[in-house]
């Protein structure tokens, strides 16, 4: 019984661990389908971490920090849109920028508010999103099997990590089987066809990284004010960066994505548990090694591990209208 | 009186100094097809593009059925019945053709219903005109005249009443010319107006029955197509007489000199192009190879110019192996044993677009005496041989110090061909030459090759405009899918016997 609960334990963490990554993958692919490219994600998230947490330190209410969240995250997305949409920029260049820029914000505005540098103060329950036990989950969960899978697995998250699971065949039915879709997919492969189908690509790219920064906003506020109850500097951690491999892996396809963000979910669940174990013959591993674990199977997936990922056919190229 | 269908006054149109359209008037009448004729950069397609509402004009009208109306995007053009085709087709390759069809006029948010009925009304037009086209087709599937068709489909689905086709041909073979063709006839019998846009004086005579002439974004005559002639429009398009046929002497062949034994060659992507091929061409005699663009012309001309790397088979030039797939000489090697290659893609590969026009004219010579001595450049001897080279080959306007891009189509091929004619090769490899270059140039061009094998040079002229290939070659091999399909003499070849070669069936 022991196996079957530490198999459970697992996959709960999994399920916690890929929850920024879903958002975030789901968040790159309105950008990317679009064909705008978003290195942005690490820094929206850390963005988003900071303001949902002195949002709800300040009003006292973690969804009114997600709320604000949301909005920087959807101005931020807009300010990529200006730069490489509207002004025909670099895009990696405009989201390297984003990405610094908010590294430093984040750092010093938490200096001059809380006086500690890159730290916010704990949150109190009022102030963040507690863990949701799913109705009878104690009752049931003496039955084998399903207990353990209704209980311990299911039960116990929160919000965010049912919001993300939930997020992804929605964003698969609205990218498949709308017509938003339709254009969003097209104006990433070919924006001229889009052009002379008269609808405006601008407006199209700008709509695709509005919802980007409001799915991104969420993979923030799970962070800050869920599975932690304060921002520290850099809490993203790379997750951002991790997210949009995923989505790579994933071929710009949601359900795709969904598998290579819990692949890497789980890699991450299982170097924690692996941390101070001794294995057999081999001894207790160097923590930073398990650590790597997650970072060196992206490296190996996206060397062409998986086969070689299309991407959409415009992406990175901003659209020029006269010549 | 009935007023015309479609009606410009005074349309201006700039890109930033360069005006592309000046004061430009047209009548174009209901159920008619209507040739817009001009050369490359004349602004026909600019100007169709206004009508279309992907450019806004500067200045000027724009009346349909007489009631003038407001172009701001395609979406207003084709809400008042205006369709395009554009030369470069407006599909998304991954999408279906259904899907390109309803793009942008899905009439529903979620699909459902609509979709259902999109896809019988397309079914119905599909009969209506004998298109043969199966809606669940992806487009990367489809051959070049299919996508030309769902184009079409995609215009009529959206209500046109006046189809502007840019350029359609010139990636048509010519049995696809002739379907097109009958399309276009059928539509104008059901009351639909045509508008033609090409550089194609033939087209115009056969499909037309009012053109309008275009020239350096001015429009210059309005006529009856049955009251002109070839001779009259050429001279209206260049703005001086010119010669549409070729003077060529009879053939006086020598040695062969050159020949590819069991070639195949793949691309980028690693996917075989050229498979398998045989050729020879003998001293004095050009070897035309026909074929629709993308059927391995590029990569076997890459190839026998030492720039792609031979799979298997070898090249022999003089009776000397110059490459095989462990051995290849490069381009410069080449260059020194009598090789010379001009480019298809003439803005990639011929040329360094921003470099000044007589850098381009010595490049490949530049560290050669007299236009550098122990390494620094000689700018006076190289501005006397640009002078001269210049006046020699026609290229206008004569400036050696203008950036290259400045110039157009036709004096860019010039300052490459006067490049690698200048050493006397003994073999010439040329792809496309005439590509994007107007009708002055082209009979400029062709009169040099003419001379070039009279005076005893092995040429391969790999074309895709196969009146270029029966007026200059004296031998013509067709490739298919990688493969050498069909060698013909050129004597009594019609255009029709080499489109069924082109197209793979016969």
């Amino acid at each position: 019984m022991e196996f079957l609960s530490d198999i459970a334990s697992l996959i709960n963490s999994t399920l916690r661990i890929s929850t920024p990554l879903v958002f975030a993958a789901m968040a790159g692919i309105f950008a990317e389908r679009s064909g705008v490219i978003d290195f942005s994600l690490e820094g929206k998230m850390l963005m988003a971490a900071f303001v949902a947490a002195v949002g709800s330190y300040y009003l006292g209410n973690p969804w009114l920090g997600l709320l604000l969240a949301i909005i920087v995250c959807v101005c931020l997305s807009m300010l990529h849109g200006f730069a490489s949409v509207t002004h025909k920029g670099d895009q990696v260049v405009s989201c390297v920028a984003i990405n610094i820029l908010i590294i430093g914000l984040t750092t010093a505005l938490a200096a001059a508010w809380f006086g500690q540098a890159g730290l916010t103060p704990t949150l109190n329950e009022d102030q963040r999103f507690l863990e949701i036990h799913l109705p009878f989950s104690d009752a049931l969960r003496d039955i084998p099997v399903i207990g353990t899978l209704y209980s311990d697995i299911l039960s116990g998250h929160y919000v965010f990590v049912y919001l993300a699971y939930l997020s992804v065949p929605l964003v698969f039915w609205i990218v498949f089987k709308t017509s938003f879709g339709l254009r969003l997919r097209a104006v990433g492969e070919n924006p001229s066809a889009v052009d002379t189908a008269g609808i405006n690509v601008f407006t199209m790219r700008y709509k695709a990284l509005a919802i980007n920064g409001v799915l991104i906003a969420f993979a923030g506020a799970h962070l800050s004010t869920a599975v932690n109850a304060n921002f520290f500097r850099e809490m993203s951690a790379g997750r951002g960066y991790l997210a949009l491999a995923a989505m790579i892996f994933g071929k710009w396809h949601p359900k795709t994505a969904l598998i290579a963000c819990l692949l890497f979910g789980f890699t991450d669940a299982l170097q924690i548990r692996l941390q101070g174990v001794e294995l057999p013959a081999i001894g207790e591993i160097p923590v930073q090694l398990i650590q790597a674990i997650p970072y060196v199977l992206t490296v190996v997936l996206l060397a062409g591990f998986v086969g070689k990922a299309i991407a959409p056919n415009a992406i990175g190229q901003p659209y020029i209208k006269e010549r | 009186m009935v007023s015309p269908i479609l009606e410009l006054t005074n349309i201006n149109k700039s890109f930033g100094h360069v005006q592309a359209n000046k004061n430009i008037n047209l009548k174009i009448n209901k159920g008619t097809i209507h040739g817009i004729i001009g050369e490359n950069g004349a602004g026909k397609s600019t100007l169709m593009s206004i009508v279309f509402g992907l450019y806004q004009a500067n200045s000027g009208s724009i009346k349909i059925n007489g009631k003038e109306i407001n172009l701001r995007s395609p979406r207003d053009s084709i809400i008042n019945g205006i369709g395009m085709v554009h030369q470069h087709f407006m599909l998304v390759e991954n999408f279906t053709v259904l899907e390109n069809i309803i793009l942008g006029f899905e009439g529903e948010t979620v699909f459902g219903e609509k979709l259902q009925k999109a896809k019988e009304d397309l079914e119905k037009l599909c009969q209506t005109y004998n298109f043969n086209i199966d809606l669940d087709a992806t487009i990367s599937d489809l051959s070049v005249g299919f996508r030309q068709r769902v184009e079409i489909l995609k215009s009529l689905y959206r209500g046109a009443e006046i189809l502007i086709l840019d350029e359609p041909t010139g990636v048509l073979t010519p049995q696809e010319v002739d379907e097109l063709f009958k399309i276009l006839r059928s539509l104008k019998d059901e009351g639909k107006t045509i508008v033609l846009i090409t550089h194609k004086l033939i087209e115009i005579m056969d499909l037309t029955s009012e053109v309008s002439v275009m020239r350096q974004g001015e429009m210059v005559g309005h006529t009856k197509t049955e009251d002109t002639s070839k001779e009259q429009l050429a001279e209206m398009m260049v703005g001086r007489s010119v010669l549409l046929r070729v003077d060529k002497k009879e053939i006086k062949k020598g040695e062969t000199i050159f020949k590819v034994n069991n070639l195949s060659v793949k691309d980028d992507l690693d996917v075989t192009r050229v498979k398998d091929v045989n050729l020879e061409i003998c001293s004095g005699e050009i070897l035309g190879i026909a074929g629709v663009t993308g059927n391995g012309q590029t990569e076997l001309l890459e190839a026998l110019s030492g720039i792609r790397k031979v799979e298997s088979g070898s090249i022999e030039l003089f009776g000397e192996k110059i490459s095989d797939q462990n051995n290849f000489l490069n381009p410069r090697m080449l260059k020194e044993k009598g090789l010379a290659h001009v480019p298809e893609d003439r803005q990639r590969m011929g040329l360094i677009s921003d470099f000044k026009a007589h850098e381009n004219l010595i490049f490949g010579y530049h560290d050669q005496e007299p236009y550098s001595k122990s390494a620094i450049l000689n700018n006076k001897e190289i501005t006397e041989y640009s002078n001269k080279v210049m006046q020699e080959y026609d290229v206008r306007p004569n400036s050696p110090n203008l950036i290259t891009s400045n110039f157009s189509g036709g004096n860019q091929q010039k300052i490459i061909l006067s490049r690698e004619l200048n050493e006397n090769p003994k073999v010439l490899l040329v792809g496309q030459p005439t590509r994007g270059v107007d009708i002055g140039a082209i009979e400029f061009i062709h009169q040099r090759l003419i001379d070039m094998r009279d005076k005893g040079a092995a040429i391969l002229l790999a074309s895709v405009e196969l009146d270029e290939i029966l007026s200059l070659s004296d031998r013509i091999i067709v490739m298919f899918d990688g493969k050498i399909v069909g060698e013909k003499e050129n004597k009594n070849v019609t255009d029709r016997e080499l489109g069924l070669l082109m197209a793979g069936v016969a």
